[in-house]
């Protein structure tokens, strides 16, 4: 079922919550609304419920035009980010709860009931704690019977409000791989809210990045990290590191240090870079000058991440080697380097930029 | 690690005070009520209830109560319902009407309605032309009942149901459920017992009321008399034992009133740990 949302928005009192956004949702796609606390992204996914009105624009789930139908009869699931399971039912029942409030007519028989409740169970792993209560279940149990409990009606469209938040890492990671699978299996349009941007790069076919109630950039993962249409996009998605010198004739130079940046014009520049487009050497590279003293170094899983510090800089840079780099130029705190980069971006032109400068080994 | 008050000499001195006090304010006077019930033996007592105004007054407090109690259950729910479920212009100053009647003595209380419905009151006109009696006639008792005990069942609710917050409640409308549906099912479980024990002090109130119910009932013997005045009148009649015989009643319904509620809040304590 693929969903329209067109001019929506909303307002509390004089505050905006939404300036008006347009947004086409394929069937089967999985949306990631992603975005800073504040952002309009739970608003407009509880516009889509229609858990909230908005205050103007139209919503259509396929032809029907639901912008004015009760959430009740939208034929939705909806996930809670604290689950909202009923405390006093146990697993069972609270996923039994949407096929048991049917009108009579539509109800199925307890005994379809039953097998149908199990079903779910089963497709959420959960078989065993059937006649458990809530409280008896850890927070990711919780979140599966409440998945298990938006999915039993067949809903068109599930929608998630940040699922994962309330989870530690190694769940949140363990549950987003589940739910990209059952998406794959069962093919639900799906909506959900993140201010993760891994979790919201990971999980979705296309991510809506947002700030301040407005739509900043609809685009894939890749697309999102690879070509931000604009600096907020670039900052949100990952670390960032600055550089701010003069460029004079191709050449920007702050302090001591010098970068060759080809087809820059002149004038003072910001220009911003990310971790891993950083490469340390033990000597200068033609192109660039970049005195660096490592200032922290912190072993996290395949690399090894560290902070570089120099009298140019601002603030620290962020920067990623492997293991073997790491073993081959003797890195260790108060270490002198120089830095080598690969690409760098800005974002203070028309157009934001990416400018190729030595490839990275 | 000594804590203050820790010291054993000042734990005993306060346990002690504590028994002592508790014995001469609490459990001496109840002791006391039944004492003088039975001065003059079983018989006596059973005369003495069976006397016809005395069952008139067990009678007249029983109809108040019934009417009292699910008249403010389904109003407490509703008016708790109303404040924390939806947010419109006037929910605060609601939230500090419905506090009215606690901060209001019973007898102006009672006087307000007097004022009201009494004959040269501003609707008495009218209902004396429609020959409608509420002023001294048991209309108006459950009236005044009613107003003094309207805060205890929503007093209740309303911070629960305000912590609770509405989250399962959308969970539930996002399956499907009617409204009515969704109060049976989601949010009557998560305030029962909460709404029991309104109800039990509810229950309380409206059957020892005195002093609202003493301006608006005339005091008719065998008509409009409840129990607590039952009570009064008896001992200013000199009829000690009469008069302690039916506040013996008041006392016994009172000492089942705080069972109801310690059993409750045990029950409630041991679902906590179960869980």
């Amino acid at each position: 079922m693929n969903i329209r949302i067109a001019g929506v928005d909303k307002r509390y009192g004089r505050a905006r919550a939404l300036e008006p956004i347009d947004l086409d949702i394929q069937d089967g796609e999985l949306i990631g609304l992603l975005g800073p606390s504040g952002s309009g992204k739970t608003t407009l996914l509880r516009i889509v419920a229609g858990l909230e009105q908005a205050d103007s624009g139209s919503i259509h789930f396929g032809e029907r035009d639901v912008t004015q139908v009760h959430v009740r009869d939208r034929r939705i699931g909806f996930v809670f980010q604290h689950y909202a399971l009923f405390r006093h039912m146990s697993v069972f029942d609270n996923v039994a709860f949407g096929l048991n409030a049917l009108p009579r007519r539509e109800r199925p028989s307890s005994d379809q009931i039953r097998s149908r409740v199990m079903q779910l169970l089963e497709m959420v792993r959960l078989t065993d704690f059937a006649s458990r209560y809530p409280a008896q279940l850890s927070g990711g149990q919780q979140q599966r019977v409440s998945l298990a409990r938006a999915l039993a009606l067949k809903p068109d469209v599930l929608l998630l409000d940040e699922p994962f938040g309330a989870l530690d890492a190694k769940v949140r990671q363990e549950l987003r791989r589940w739910l990209r699978h059952l998406h794959g299996e069962l093919g639900f349009t799906s909506l959900f809210v993140t201010h993760d941007q891994e979790e919201a790069l990971e999980l979705s076919d296309r991510v809506v990045v947002m700030s301040d109630g407005r739509v900043e950039q609809i685009a894939t993962p890749d697309t999102l990290y690879r070509r931000p249409s604009n600096r907020f996009v670039f900052e949100f998605l990952g670390e960032v590191n600055r550089l701010e010198g003069d460029v004079a004739r191709g050449v920007l130079t702050c302090g001591d240090a010098r970068l060759s940046v080809p087809g820059i014009d002149d004038g003072r520049h910001e220009l911003l870079l990310r971790p891993h487009e950083i490469r340390l050497s033990d000597q200068p590279s033609h192109g660039a000058h970049l005195p660096v003293s490592v200032s922290a170094v912190v072993p996290v899983g395949a690399e090894v991440r560290l902070e570089l510090e120099a009298d140019w800089l601002g603030e620290p840079w962020q920067a990623s080697v492997g293991h073997a780099e790491f073993d081959r130029l003797d890195i260790r705190r108060g270490r002198r380097l120089y830095a080598v980069v690969s690409q760098i971006h800005r974002f203070d032109a028309s157009r934001p930029q990416t400018l190729m400068l030595e490839p990275a080994i | 690690m000594v804590r203050i008050g820790d010291a054993p000499g000042v734990r005993r001195t306060l346990i002690v005070a504590a028994l002592v006090l508790s014995a001469l304010f609490l459990l001496l006077p109840l002791v006391a009520i039944f004492a003088q019930a039975l001065m003059s033996g079983l018989d006596v007592y059973w005369q003495n209830l069976s006397d016809q105004y005395t069952l008139a007054a067990i009678g007249l407090t029983l109809l108040v109560t019934l009417l009292t109690v699910p008249v403010n259950l389904v109003f407490g729910v509703f008016l708790a319902w109303l404040v924390t479920r939806f947010t419109f212009p006037g929910r605060r100053l609601l939230q500090t009407l419905i506090d009215i009647p606690f901060a209001v003595s019973p007898v102006v209380a009672g006087l307000v309605y007097l004022l009201l419905y009494g004959r040269n009151g501003w609707l008495g006109g009218w209902l004396d032309a429609h020959d409608i009696q509420i002023m001294f006639a048991w209309p108006g008792i459950v009236l005044v009942t009613i107003f003094v005990t309207c805060p205890f069942v929503a007093r209740e609710l309303i911070p629960l149901m305000q912590a609770q917050g509405a989250r399962e409640e959308e969970a539930a409308v996002t399956l499907g459920a009617s409204g009515w549906t969704i109060f049976r099912r989601v949010t009557l479980p998560k305030i029962r017992h909460a709404l029991l024990y309104g109800v039990i002090l509810t229950n309380a109130r409206a059957v020892g009321e005195f002093g609202a119910v003493s301006v608006v009932a005339g005091a008719i013997r065998g008509q409009t008399n409840t129990l607590p005045l039952q009570v009064e009148q008896l001992y200013q009649d000199y009829n000690t034992v009469g008069a302690f015989t039916s506040a013996s009643l008041l006392a016994m319904l009172a000492l089942l009133t705080l069972a109801a509620k310690a059993a409750l809040e045990w029950r409630a304590a041991r679902r906590e740990t179960a869980t």
